[in-house]
């Protein structure tokens, strides 16, 4: 139903009563749940599609049923066995530490499949120092992987244009501030940017971002180990540390380790 | 667990959709042997990342390079960072058409808990993206709703866990009330699907969120998708039919959709 058809008020008395009849239609059938809640769903779509609803309301929706009617043919239905196991429980060997951006999904860039890896995404892919008053969500997140869900690895990934180290790097000096909880996330990494800034000052601030993007990375491997049960099961290799980096700009993906090393006594 | 015929079959899947999910009886040695090298699972990423270069990034290469200058998502979604939930995996999110926010137990707290890395998150998706949607997904089988449904009511805790999902209280309130007469699994479901309200009531206490819903330039949807039965129902906050100033903390909802 077109919406020029609607203001020439031609159909509109037609379109009432349409809407009114399928109205009628939506009443509860106790002998059929299922048959019910798909006819249901086939009527509501039906009556907002006549009424116009929020022109930006269709389109998503129609979006996301699309995505999940695919994920479900060519997924879900296709492997029983692994998701039936995976609706028992999960065993990824991977905590994830990602940026919300939207270009950087770790499913979509690194393909990681249903039961893989437990995904943390946030600004600027920031992890804090342990601080059981502030942060809990980080906190939360690398507990739950880490004790109950005894991952293996631990991955930061960084990425290239990002808009959190963006704010980070361009942060009032007088600490003044136009919003309410962006940039307290951000200074999480202002270490990352002194060091940039030491080391990398010389270049024009784009490029300064570019290192920060990276730094950042190592600054939150580096706060990691800062969690009692991530220095525990590191100390006994039951858990490794690594950093990424998503360049989407030039199509490349770096990886880095975390290694400590005792060196052998030093004689003078 | 894994009788003798489900292990093949196991491993049969698992070849088919490589599998980097632990095995479940490896003892230590091996455990360390694995983490110590990682070189296995390392080589399947560069693999994983090479084939999403050339049959992706490549094939599509004008869309990455108008990405690579901005992102425009119309989206930002707060879904729970279990393994089995990605969006981008149940919806089919593609790059730069959802800014997503993954915490434990996808909660939003609300503006008077203060700075958390959540709300830093849908500042900037609101203000500086200005996304049209915000999608909260919940899950079947939530770690992180269990944990708020199993603490101790007067006991304070000390873990990390417990201080981020008591966020999601009063979901958990409302639930163990209407639900007395369910087993602690059915609590849990409803408590999942509670607490996704719980979270779009949450993000009407930020002004900036809820001016623009207010003037239509933003829709609140929740979303709880069930990976027993592979189904996902959806659902839109009805801004004009709720009462934001109703302290009871419920919604009304419209536009309900349920798939399977």
């Amino acid at each position: 139903m077109s919406s020029s058809s609607r203001h020439a008020g031609m159909g509109n008395l037609s379109l009432e009563g349409a809407i009114e009849g399928l109205k009628k239609l939506l009443i509860p059938n106790d002998k059929d749940e299922q048959f019910n809640k798909e006819l249901e769903t086939k009527i509501e779509k039906l009556i907002s599609e006549l009424l116009g609803t929020t022109p930006h309301d269709c389109h998503p929706v129609k979006r996301i049923l699309g995505g999940f009617q695919s994920f479900k043919t060519n997924k879900f239905d296709m492997y029983p066995e692994l998701f039936g196991e995976l609706a028992e429980h999960q065993t990824p060997k991977f905590l994830v530490f990602a940026c919300c951006d939207s270009r950087v999904s770790p499913s979509n860039i690194l393909d990681f499949q249903p039961g893989e890896a437990f995904v943390f995404r946030n600004i600027a892919n920031l992890v804090p120092t342990f601080n059981q008053l502030r942060y809990s969500g980080v906190g939360a997140a690398i507990e739950y992987a880490v004790v109950h869900l005894n991952v293996e690895n631990i991955l930061v990934i960084g990425h290239s244009r990002c808009g959190g180290i963006d704010r980070l790097m361009e942060l009032p000096e007088d600490g003044s501030t136009d919003n309410d909880f962006i940039d307290d996330w951000v200074q999480i990494g202002l270490p990352a940017k002194a060091k940039v800034k030491a080391e990398f000052g010389h270049l024009p601030l784009d490029e300064q971002k570019r290192e920060c993007e990276k730094e950042a990375v190592n600054l939150s491997l580096t706060n990691l180990q800062t969690y009692p049960y991530v220095r525990e099961r590191m100390a006994r290799k039951a858990l490794a540390l690594r950093g990424g980096y998503y360049d989407f700009v030039e199509g490349c993906f770096k990886v880095w380790e975390v290694k400590s090393i005792i060196t052998a006594p030093i004689h003078s | 667990m894994l009788s003798g015929t489900n292990s093949d079959l196991r491993l049969q899947a698992s070849r088919e959709l490589p599998g980097l999910t632990k095995e479940l009886k490896s003892d230590k040695s091996e455990r360390m042997e694995r983490v110590e090298h990682g070189t296995d699972l390392f080589d399947e990423m560069k693999q994983r990342f090479l084939s999403f270069k050339k049959h992706k990034y490549m094939q599509n290469l004008e869309l990455y390079e108008k990405l690579a200058k901005d992102q425009a998502p119309k989206f930002m979604v707060i879904a729970c960072a279990d393994s089995r939930v990605c969006p981008s995996s149940i919806l089919g999110f593609q790059p730069g058409e959802a800014f997503v926010v993954r915490n434990v137990a996808n909660m939003v707290p609300p503006y008077e808990n203060g700075p958390s890395e959540t709300n830093a998150g849908l500042e900037f998706a609101v203000n500086s993206l200005k996304v049209e949607n915000i999608l909260v997904i919940g899950h079947s089988r939530c770690g992180g709703i269990r944990a708020l449904m199993s603490m101790h009511d007067d006991v304070e805790t000390s873990s990390l866990i417990g201080s981020w999902v008591s966020v999601g209280m009063n979901a958990r309130v409302r639930m163990k009330a209407a639900t007395k007469l369910l087993n602690f699994d059915q609590q849990c479901k409803h408590c999942e699907k509670e607490s996704v309200n719980c979270s779009l009531v949450n993000l009407l206490t930020y002004p900036w969120v809820e001016e623009k819903v207010r003037n239509g330039e933003l829709a609140i949807h929740g979303g709880y998708y069930d990976f027993v039965d592979c189904a996902f129902e959806k659902w839109t906050l009805d801004y004009k039919e709720s009462n934001p100033n109703n302290k009871s903390g419920k919604v009304a909802v419209k536009d309900r959709a349920f798939w399977f």
